[in-house]
Parts: structure tokens; C-alpha cells; sequence
């Protein structure tokens, strides 16, 4: 690394919080040992990243330890909690250089490799969170310790659209093995960033040794003592070289199924491992490099740190939300419904804000059935050692059921949860308003109906709110909270305060119709269905998304959703806007010959079309191909898009982008929604401008 | 009721000893006592944790990092199976020395069969006197003289009773103190018994201490006499002739002799017998000396019995004040033969636990022992000792 390099680089990234690293020596029975933290000054709540000027420090630190005389090891710990997180990503984002993100990547190489190629043993002492390059700067040391508290254990680079290019890709495989690193680098990455816990990160062979946290730097400096004085042999495992193309090889082909080349890391991180079999420390590092600077020119990258940031930060401090002084105190949850939903919301409510629920129903079958599902789904949770036996109880005691309204006169918050009909639900309202107090929110999960047609013959409509949840409700983080025209500051301010206990990530949403996720996602499955109405073939058009990389393709999301749900939700928005949601006469033929779906699944998981669907689905002529037809479903987003944004449905395009993003599973590589369409040049053409200015979730010029 | 067994010294270590305002300074003071409490579970790995049957920790300032009943909260956080209950204890400078006496009457009564006993003081978090409030009674009724309060005022008044004291016998005693405790190190017999503390201060990062602080090899008494006498103008305590302020932690594992020969536990030494005593709170310092007589006559022993004593050295002329009162000389090698407290600092609660330490390695080091005590004096006018016997197994 030149100095000019270095000095380019810390010129241009800017508001780096500087991790400094800090020399100590300590005394170990084997002599003099350098002992290296890296604090970036601030708590654990922001933890230490690397950005140049960090880097020089620990540069410099390092040298000065191999330089001192009669040093017999070198050792790097992190501040309470956390170890390293890796590049300061927040500096990226602005750079517009491809030769400045390359000489940060080189820059990261040439002070981390110090620690591989010392004449004296290097440790790193992982006392907390390290991710990303701080688990790089972990592995480029010999020996490797860690807390068996650590929370935070990843290669996340994948998940945020990069490779582990501080030496990750090139360290690891050597070391454990090229298919235990794709199951770090790719699988976990792949799979909702998924972290490891300290127990696997031992078994796979990325830390040598595990030591409690009441002792864990005091044990690991005497392990270190022992490893030096020779008293200790840290066996490493042979690594068969001959499987590792296959194992690649396999790799791929599963990246390839999920993804048709939708987005480059994880292909360039294949690249790398598969690479990293025979390449050399050398040719290993720059292809990181390389790979590195590519990827972070690209906008894939710029648009997932755009989504990172959107469910790191917009996600826990909604935006246009009343102040949380006006939240009302919940101290007691009613459900009206005991059905399979409600029951899921019951258990959601009582675990998260132990407070009594209480479920109702039309007859005390439905409600003690109801009852029964949650107790046993505690039962379950007990079984599996998530709660105590004593808490599970607790929880049991909250949740009882009622067929009389009366239970809810205490209640401080009611949800409703039955079928989907305005007058049903108009009705609960009204029977609600006849017992409970006159504060006590009244919320409903509906999907697509009007908040406020269903408060209008209310007498305190002001503390009615929609509160709409994604199946299942339990692991969907999504909740939009839906205002209506009168509803109160305190109701919305309350629902946002419930929804946070409750542990989702809320959006405040206009009372429009199907609010955000469902308007956009019918919408472009109406399109899709309109194709293959015209005469596009199935497989066609059910292909023609997969460059976006959706966790589902169009008909399977159908199915999931259940083709009843989708042809009411169809129907109740073709009603409302006839000209731009096409309603399928074919979803009603299919419902009518029972079926649920187009595709049936072999056992070997082959999809074919199901024959009863020939049977009845009635198709045009009209050929189209995946282009076409994927360009019409962009346009039907980019306009429906901009026409909520227009509406005033979310305050910002930011807001349906983290509803897609948490609502719907879609990728962190398209930002959401919007940064595709001004990406694909959609936004442009259908309505004549972005959604968002260029260098944001993009490149910048 | 089963057969009463006697106690055992199964082990016993310490962190090091730092200066008051250094090493330690960001370091919790529970946290120094978790490090030594794990570490006595990691030397006597066939001690089964569950078999603790109490936990007993003292501290003389019992708030914030050393109050929420530091007993049950070391315990609890060193990771002793929550079965394992706890408590504090409290007599001053005797606290770990009370500690191991209370555990060890309960395992005499047949109640206990294994017991744990620590003390802990971190006087930078807890300086001497922290949130003290002095019933009036004791000033308005001559209760006690307004210098019982001030350690080191009862140190000058004791060489008033004591007129042969002379301030340069004090400071020989203390550059002895320091030679000795510098040749334990040179020999390795003090470092076993520590356990390194891994310490972060926001400034420098981790470090690790791993030796005492406070040593200074190399006193002269020419130095010695050079230093300001705080306590009284032309006074004869100095800094150099005291312990100084200092944060560290001891503990150590008790056991019913049967019991621990049941479970493989070899012991350091057995109780003999002990007893605490008052005096004048205003010599306090001379408190180890009505103490060590009545456990003499408690066990039928005179103090020609004694082959070796710890005398806590809080200052050179209380240590001065024992031996002249027992007729020994002031360099007699049975006494505190790797040096004391005037050369590794006093970290009050904690101290008793570190004689037993030193007297267990100097049962070691003189095959012909057969008795020792461990004593110290106490604020407001105590003394406390311990008499102890070899084991054979200690060799």
C-alpha cells in the first residue's frame, strides 16, 4: 500500500468514527505480548468499523509490536460486547471513485495480512459481535479464541451485495474447507443474514478454543501463553482438495435456482472459494480486491445498503408518527375472532406484551377451539425450552376467550379479526362501542376495506386504527398502521407504541385502499394473470420476473396467498380502481374447479401445471415473452408507485420501499421497489421522473 | 447429629494488588471477585460446584459494585450453580478473616460441609470512610476519641503508648518488608497464588496485571526517613511505613476435613482455633494482641507454640507492638517471612484471606512448623487471629 493510496482514500471518506488501536504489553509466563484493542471510542450500540484512518491505527500498532525486540506474540481484542464489524459502510455509499474504493480494499488487505505473516503467533481474542471484516481481521490471525456470549458472528458481505474481500473469501475456505465457508458465506448470508452461534462457529473449525465470558480475556491470554510455550498443540483439520470444485459447483447451482442471476455477489463470491483452491495468498487477496471494487460500484450494492439502512434506522424511527407521549398505557388486549388468524394474534399480543388477552367468537366452540390452539402453541413453545415452565403457565393465564362483548368493558385495545365484509365488521364495531370506554383503541386487521367507512357510524371514530399484519404474523415483521381520516393522534400514537412492543417494524400508511404491500403486489400480479389470459404460456409468465430474484415467483405467491383470498382481494380492488386492476375471470374458474394453485410439485420437486387447470383456464392467443411481460408488471409498479405517492398513502417513496422490503421479502439488491424502477428506467417512462435523486440507492455521478 | 469433623484450608488465591486510583480504577470491584472465586472452582476441579453450601463475602463499604449482597451476587455471577446461596460480611479489615472464621464455626457445627470465603476491597470506588454517618453520641459522650476515625492518627497514638517504637524501627521494619516480599517474587513463592486480572481502561485499551502493584524493591531507609509524617507535624507514620490504598480481591474454599478427603481435595493446613477482642478504638492497633492471647487459651497453646506468624502489616509499628509484646525480636524470620502489606498494599476486606495464603506457603517452605496464626487489627479497636496447624499433605 502506497501512502498516497491511503492518504486518497482518507481524504475521501468522510465522518469516519475512527476505531483506534491500542498497544498494551503484558506480561505472560512466555515472555512479552502485544496486546492490541480496537475501540472506536463510542458504546456497544455503535460498534467499531474500519474506515482508512482506523486502519493506519492498527497498521501502526501492529508494526510498532513486530518491530519491539523480545515480543513473543500478538494479540487483538475488541471493546465490551463487540470485536470489529467490518468497513465502515456508511462511507461507501457516497463514493462515486472506483480507484478510491480500490485502495481502501488494498488498504484493508495490506494492514490485516500483517497479522498472517509475523515471525511471531498472532490471536485474535473475539470477546463479542464480528462480523463481516472484523471476522476477517480474526481470521488473518493464527490462532483464533472467542466468547461463548458473542452475539453478531457472520460473513454478512452476500446479504449486503459484496464478498468477503478483506481476505474472508481466500482465508476461510483454506481454512475449514470450502464447504463450510459457502455455508458462512453463502447459506447464511443467503438466509436472512444468519448469524452463527459461538458453539458452531468451534465445531466449524473458525475459532480455536471457546472460553466463558465472566473470564474470557484472562483465559484466553493464558491459552495464547500455552499455544507460544509450546504446552498447547491447536491441531487444524487436512482439507481435501480433490471434492472442492464439486462442492462449489453444488453451491452454485443452488444460488442459480433462487436467483437466475439476479444480483452478482453471491456469484462472485463463488468465484472467489472456487478460486481459492489453488490461487496464492497474493493472487487470492487481489481477486478480492477486484471483486470488491466492482461490486461496490455497482448498484446493487448502493441500493442494499439503501434497504440496510431503511430497515436499520426508518424502521425504528417511523416517519410522520405522533410523539409517544401521546400513547395511552395497554393493559389489556381483546381479539374479536378466534379463528386460525385471531389465534395467532392472541399469542403474538400475550407473549410480547404479558398483558391479559382476551379472545371472543359467536359460539363457545369456536372460542374455546380458539383458546385450545394458543395454549397449545405455549404448550409447544415450553416443549421446545423457548419459554419456561413457568412462564408458559403465565402466558396460559393470560389468554382466555368469551362469546360475550361484556369481557372487553376493561380492555384497553381491541383488534378485530373476523371475515372480511364491512357491514360484519361495522357490526363488531358498533357491539365494541357499547362496552368499552371511550379511549379504548378500536383496531382493525383488515387487508383492503375502508378504516374509515367502518368507524363512520360510530360515536368516537377518533380511536379507530388500522393495524394490518402479514401472514404469518408471527414471523412477518411488517405491521402498516393505517390512519384514518379522524383518527386521533393518541390512537395512532398508541397503535404505534402496541406495534413496537410487539416487535414489528410499522409504517404509517394512509386508510387507502389495500394500503401499501397488497395494492402493489396485486396490481402486478393482475398483470400477470392478464398476460396469460391473453395467451402468454404459464411457464412464460411465471418466469418473467425471475431477474428481480423474488422470493417467490407470481403463481406460487397466488398459492401461497390462497386463490380465494386472491380473487376476493382482486375483485375488492378492481372495484375501486376498474381501469388498473385486472380482475381474471380465470381465478374464479380455477376456485370453482377447487383448486388452490396451477402448479403441482413432484417429489422430486419438479413444478408442472396442474391438468385441471387446461381443463378450465380459458387463454387467448396472444404470445409474449418474459421481456414483455416482466415490462408490463414494472409498469404497472412504477405507476402505481407514484400514483400513492401522489395520494399521500406513505409520506415517502423510502416508506414503500421498506414495506416491499419487510412486507413482501423483496430483495435488498433492488432497494425495495423504487431503486428498480429508476434503475430499469420504468419510473421514467411511465411517469416522467424518478422516484429517487441519482446517488441515492445508486451510484452517484 | 453426625460426628463433627475439624476445617480445612483447601485453597486459596488473590488477585493481585493494585494501587488505589490505578490498575483496577475501571475495573467493577465484584467483577475482581468473580476472577477469583472461578478461579479457585478451576484449581480444585473435583470440588463438584453444587456441593458449596454457603458463600460468604466481605467488604467494609458494602454499596454499589460491593453492596446487593455481594455473597449471593459473586456467587451468581462466577457461575456457582443458583442453588449455591450467599451472603456479606462486614468487620472492617477483618472481613475475609471473619469470613473464614464464620464458615468455618458452620462447618464445625456439622451445618456446612464446604463453604467458600472471600473479601474484597476496591478503595478507589470505595474510599475509606465512603458515606459513613457517626452517631453524635460518640463525640458528645467521649464514646470514643475523635482520632479512633483516622487510622493512621491510632497508629501515631500507639507509638505514644508504646515510647520504645521508635520511628526508625518502624522504618526498618518496613524496608524488611519490602526485601522480603522482593525476594518471595525473585523465588516465585508469591505468584502462584495470584490469579492475572484482565483490566480496560477507556484511555489504553485491555491490559493484563499479573504481580502486584505496590512493591517498591530497592527502599532504602534513607528514603524512608525523607517522608512527610501526615498524620501529626514531626510524627513518626509515614507512607513509607504503612500500607498503602489499594483495590484487590482474595478468596478461598473451606472444608470439613472428612469431607474433603472424601472428595480428593488436598488442604494447605486446619483450624486450630480463633478469636476476636476489643481495645481502646483510639490504638486499634494494638488489637492483635488480647486476640491472639485468648485464642492461645481457647486452644491450650502458648505463644512459644507458634512456629510462624502473618501479622497484617496496616503499619510497621502495630506489627512492632505484637512482637514487642511477646518478646519477639522485631527481624525474627518466623514473621511474615515473604514480607506483608507495607510492601503489597491493603485492600481492607480482603486481607485476612492473603495471611492465610502466605502462612499456607510458609508451612511449605519450613518442614518443622507445626502451628501458625494469621492476625490483624481492625478499626474501632480490634484484633482478630486464627490459629492454624500443618497437614501433612502440604509439603
Amino acid at each position: 500500500m502506497s501512502s498516497s493510496s491511503t492518504q486518497s482514500s482518507t481524504q475521501t471518506l468522510p465522518d469516519e468514527v475512527v476505531t483506534e488501536a491500542k498497544l498494551r504489553w503484558v506480561d505472560l509466563q512466555s515472555g512479552t505480548f502485544a496486546l492490541i484493542t480496537v475501540d472506536n471510542g463510542r458504546d456497544h450500540t455503535r460498534p467499531s468499523t474500519f474506515g482508512p484512518q482506523g486502519l493506519a491505527s492498527l497498521g501502526a500498532a501492529i508494526d510498532e509490536a513486530v518491530a519491539t525486540p523480545g515480543v513473543v506474540g500478538i494479540g487483538v481484542t475488541g471493546k465490551p460486547f463487540i470485536f470489529a464489524v467490518g468497513a465502515d459502510l456508511s462511507a461507501i455509499g457516497v463514493v462515486n471513485d472506483p480507484s478510491i474504493i480500490e485502495a481502501f480494499a488494498k488498504l484493508g488487505h495490506d494492514v490485516f495480512r500483517k497479522l498472517g505473516e509475523t515471525s511471531v503467533p498472532t490471536f485474535a481474542f473475539v470477546n463479542g459481535a464480528a462480523m463481516g471484516g472484523g471476522l476477517e481481521l480474526a481470521l488473518h490471525c493464527n490462532y483464533r479464541t472467542l466468547d461463548a456470549s458473542a452475539a453478531g458472528l457472520s460473513l454478512p458481505e452476500v446479504f449486503l451485495g459484496i464478498v468477503p474481500g478483506w481476505g474472508g473469501a481466500w482465508i476461510l475456505p483454506n481454512l475449514i474447507g470450502p464447504q463450510k465457508a459457502l455455508d458462512v458465506i453463502i447459506n447464511n448470508s443467503m438466509n436472512q443474514n444468519k448469524q452463527l452461534r459461538p458453539a458452531q462457529a468451534l465445531e466449524l473449525g473458525i475459532v480455536d478454543a471457546v472460553f466463558e465470558p465472566a473470564d474470557f480475556l484472562e483465559r484466553s491470554l493464558g491459552w495464547a501463553d500455552d499455544v507460544i510455550s509450546g504446552r498447547l498443540d491447536v491441531p487444524r483439520a487436512d482439507i481435501d482438495r480433490s471434492t472442492w470444485d464439486q462442492i462449489v459447483d453444488g453451491y452454485r447451482a443452488g444460488v442459480e435456482a433462487r436467483l437466475h442471476g439476479a444480483t452478482p455477489a453471491p456469484y462472485r463470491a463463488l468465484d472467489l472459494v472456487q478460486a481459492a483452491k489453488s490461487r496464492s495468498r497474493d493472487e487470492g487477496f487481489a481477486a478480492e480486491d477486484t471483486a470488491l471494487t466492482e461490486l461496490v460500484m455497482g448498484d446493487d450494492l448502493r441500493a442494499s445498503l439503501y434497504s440496510f439502512d431503511l430497515v436499520q434506522k426508518r424502521a425504528k424511527r417511523p416517519v410522520g408518527v405522533p410523539d409517544k407521549e401521546h400513547a395511552r398505557p395497554v393493559t389489556k388486549v381483546g381479539i374479536v375472532g378466534a379463528g386460525l388468524m385471531a389465534s395467532q394474534l392472541a399469542l403474538l399480543f400475550a407473549r410480547r406484551m404479558q398483558v391479559p388477552v382476551v379472545m371472543s367468537d359467536l359460539d363457545q366452540d369456536r372460542v374455546d377451539a380458539g383458546v385450545a390452539r394458543v395454549h397449545s402453541e405455549i404448550d409447544g413453545l415450553a416443549a421446545k425450552g423457548r419459554v419456561s415452565a413457568d412462564k408458559a403457565s403465565r402466558l396460559k393465564g393470560l389468554v382466555t376467550g368469551t362469546i360475550d362483548v361484556a369481557a372487553f368493558a376493561d380492555a384497553s385495545f381491541v383488534l378485530e379479526a373476523v371475515f372480511e365484509d364491512l357491514d360484519v365488521k361495522k357490526k363488531v364495531f358498533a357491539s365494541l362501542e357499547a362496552v368499552v370506554s371511550t379511549e379504548c383503541v378500536l383496531a382493525t386487521n383488515t387487508s383492503s376495506l375502508s378504516v374509515g367507512a367502518m368507524s363512520s357510524d360510530l360515536k368516537h371514530p377518533e380511536r379507530v386504527v388500522g393495524f394490518h399484519f402479514f401472514n404469518p404474523v408471527a414471523v412477518m415483521p411488517l405491521l402498516e398502521i393505517a390512519r384514518a381520516d379522524k383518527t386521533d393522534d393518541a390512537t395512532v400514537a398508541t397503535a404505534f407504541a402496541v406495534g413496537k412492543e410487539l416487535k414489528k417494524s410499522c409504517v404509517l400508511v394512509a386508510d387507502a385502499p389495500a394500503f401499501v404491500v397488497n395494492r402493489l403486489l396485486i396490481r402486478y400480479l393482475g398483470e400477470i394473470t392478464k398476460a396469460v389470459d391473453e395467451g402468454a404460456d404459464f411457464d412464460v409468465a411465471d418466469r418473467a420476473m425471475d431477474p428481480l430474484g423474488l422470493p417467490m415467483s407470481p403463481f406460487a405467491l397466488l398459492q401461497l396467498v390462497g386463490m380465494g383470498v386472491a380473487a376476493h382481494v382482486s375483485e375488492s380492488m378492481h372495484a375501486v380502481f376498474p381501469d388498473r386492476y385486472y380482475l381474471s375471470p380465470n381465478l374464479q374458474r380455477l376456485l370453482d374447479a377447487g383448486l388452490q394453485g396451477v402448479w403441482q410439485w413432484g417429489s422430486d420437486g419438479s413444478r408442472t401445471l396442474d391438468p385441471k387447470v387446461d381443463e378450465v383456464y380459458q387463454r387467448g392467443t396472444t404470445t409474449l415473452t418474459e421481456e414483455e411481460i416482466r415490462q408490463r408488471a414494472l409498469n404497472a409498479l412504477a405507476d402505481e408507485a407514484r400514483r400513492m405517492l401522489d395520494e399521500g398513502v406513505v409520506a415517502e417513496a423510502q416508506d414503500i420501499d421498506l414495506c416491499m422490503i419487510m412486507g413482501a421479502g423483496w430483495p435488498f439488491w433492488l432497494g425495495g421497489l423504487t431503486p428498480y424502477l429508476d434503475r430499469t428506467g420504468s419510473a421514467e417512462a411511465v411517469t416522467g421522473r424518478r422516484f429517487l435523486a441519482p446517488g441515492i440507492a445508486s451510484v452517484p455521478a | 447429629m453426625k460426628s463433627i469433623s475439624p476445617v480445612v484450608f483447601v485453597d486459596g488465591v488473590r488477585t493481585p494488588f493494585a494501587r488505589a486510583g490505578s490498575l483496577f480504577a475501571q475495573t467493577r470491584a465484584d467483577d475482581l471477585m468473580v476472577k477469583v472465586m472461578r478461579e479457585l472452582l478451576r484449581r480444585n476441579p473435583n470440588l463438584p460446584p453444587a456441593r458449596v453450601d454457603d458463600v460468604a463475602i466481605a467488604a467494609a463499604t458494602q454499596t454499589g459494585d460491593q453492596g446487593m449482597n455481594i455473597g449471593r451476587s459473586v456467587a451468581l455471577l462466577s457461575g456457582l450453580p443458583n442453588t449455591v446461596p450467599g451472603y456479606s460480611i462486614d468487620r472492617w479489615c477483618a472481613g475475609a478473616m471473619t469470613a473464614v472464621t464464620t464458615l468455618s464455626s458452620a462447618i464445625m457445627a456439622g451445618a456446612y460441609d464446604i463453604a467458600i470465603a472471600g473479601g474484597v476491597e476496591h478503595m478507589t470506588r470505595h474510599p475509606m470512610g465512603e458515606g459513613i454517618d457517626p452517631n453524635p453520641r460518640y463525640l458528645a459522650e467521649k464514646i470514643v476519641d475523635p482520632e479512633a476515625l483516622l487510622m493512621g492518627k491510632t497508629a501515631e497514638n500507639l507509638h505514644d503508648r508504646y515510647p520504645s517504637l521508635t520511628k526508625d524501627r518502624a522504618d526498618a521494619f518496613a524496608v524488611a518488608s519490602q526485601d522480603k516480599t522482593a525476594k518471595a517474587y525473585a523465588n516465585g513463592v508469591l505468584q502462584p497464588d495470584l490469579v492475572p486480572v484482565a483490566v480496560r481502561d477507556l484511555e489504553n485499551g485491555w491490559g493484563f496485571v499479573t504481580v502486584d502493584e505496590g512493591p517498591r524493591p530497592g527502599t532504602s531507609l534513607e528514603g524512608l526517613a525523607s517522608l512527610r509524617t501526615p498524620f501529626r507535624p514531626h510524627g513518626r507514620v509515614t507512607a513509607g511505613n504503612a500500607s498503602a490504598l489499594t483495590d484487590g480481591a482474595t478468596g478461598a474454599i473451606l472444608a470439613s476435613e472428612t469431607v474433603a478427603r472424601e472428595l480428593g481435595l488436598s488442604a494447605k493446613m486446619r483450624m486450630v482455633g480463633f478469636a476476636f477482642a476489643g481495645v481502646e478504638p483510639e490504638v486499634m492497633g494494638v488489637g492483635p494482641v488480647p486476640s491472639t492471647i485468648k485464642a492461645l487459651d481457647k486452644a491450650g497453646l502458648s505463644i512459644t507454640d507458634i512456629d510462624l506468624f502473618e501479622i497484617n502489616e496496616a503499619f510497621a509499628v502495630q506489627v512492632l507492638a505484637f512482637l514487642e509484646h511477646f518478646g519477639i525480636a522485631d527481624d525474627d524470620p518466623r514473621v511474615n517471612p515473604m514480607g506483608g502489606a507495607i510492601a503489597v498494599g491493603h485492600p481492607l476486606a480482603s486481607s485476612g484471606i492473603r495471611l492465610m495464603n502466605n502462612l499456607a506457603r510458609d508451612f511449605q517452605a519450613n518442614p518443622s512448623a507445626r502451628y501458625g496464626i494469621t492476625t490483624m487489627c481492625i478499626g474501632l479497636g480490634m484484633g482478630g487471629t486464627v490459629i492454624w496447624e500443618r497437614v501433612e499433605e502440604n509439603a
